[in-house]
């Protein structure tokens, strides 16, 4: 797909102003309110990660198709330092900053497809999508 | 960036304060709204305050763990917080995050939320009373 905006993130500001994307894009496409909720407070909680351990990076929001469905496609982008261990972050109730993110488990519960790479001293991605059902 | 910050009214009904959120707060704004909260429920001796969502579409993780640290910081100060008008769409993203908030009561809205808040002052009171 070539559609899609991407966004700076460095700020709590573009936190709020990635998600009302996320949720007009979802709405625009068809999502009911709960999956459009789905998709916007899965994007708050990448982009305040983004935020809390990068400092700054990008949230790309997307139309994807596959076949015959149709979804939206989040992908967060930042060159921060990196997780070193990526299965411990993505256990329930790990957080390395005072619980503030519930973050990545949480997330992922609010999505279809997760995926994440990571790699110290050079950054993290997360694709999320969330089919049209 | 230089960012304003956005300010939540706090109403005073009574005994109690009311608070409706009625725009998407980035954290910051949401950090002064929890510090505003305790400052009025300082000032004005509230026995109780409500937080009405129904104008909220999302609450993430932040958000939803700071009204759980509002309930939990105005319970020590001797103040009871209700939370009204969760959208369903906000009551199944807050669980599907993992997210629950002990302490924290729910009314449907907010005229419940104040019937609720006046019961459990009333109860109080009661207890308290009946001591000897």
């Amino acid at each position: 797909m070539t559609n899609g905006r991407t966004l700076l993130i460095h700020s709590d500001l573009d936190i709020v102003s990635a998600r009302v994307e996320g949720r007009d894009l979802a709405k625009a496409l068809g999502f009911g309110t709960i999956d459009q909720a789905r998709i916007a407070t899965a994007i708050s909680e990448l982009a305040r990660n983004i935020v809390l351990y990068a400092g700054e990076g990008t949230v790309t929001i997307r139309v994807v198709e596959q076949g015959m469905r149709k979804g939206v496609e989040v992908i967060c982008e930042d060159h921060g330092p990196g997780i070193e261990d990526v299965s411990l972050v993505m256990r329930d109730g790990y957080s390395t900053s005072r619980g503030l993110g519930m973050g990545l488990p949480g997330a992922k519960r609010l999505v279809d497809e997760f995926e994440i790479q990571s790699q110290i001293g050079i950054g993290t991605k997360v694709v999320v999508r969330k089919w049209l059902r | 960036m230089a960012s304003e910050l956005i300010r939540i009214p706090i109403l005073q009904i009574e005994d109690f304060l009311v608070a409706s959120i009625q725009i998407a707060l980035h954290d910051r704004s949401a950090v002064q709204f929890r510090d505003d909260l305790l400052e009025r429920i300082y000032g004005t001796k509230a026995k109780g305050l409500i937080i009405d969502l129904t104008a909220v579409d999302i609450v993430d993780s932040f958000i939803g763990r700071l009204i759980g640290d509002v309930a939990e910081m105005a319970a020590l100060m001797g103040s009871r917080v209700v939370v009204s008008g969760l959208q369903p769409a906000v009551a199944i993203t807050l669980t599907e995050l993992g997210l629950d908030l002990p302490g924290v009561i729910t009314a449907l809205n907010l005229e419940k939320g104040i019937a609720i808040l006046r019961g459990l002052v009333r109860q109080e009171e009661d207890t308290e009373g009946a001591r000897p």
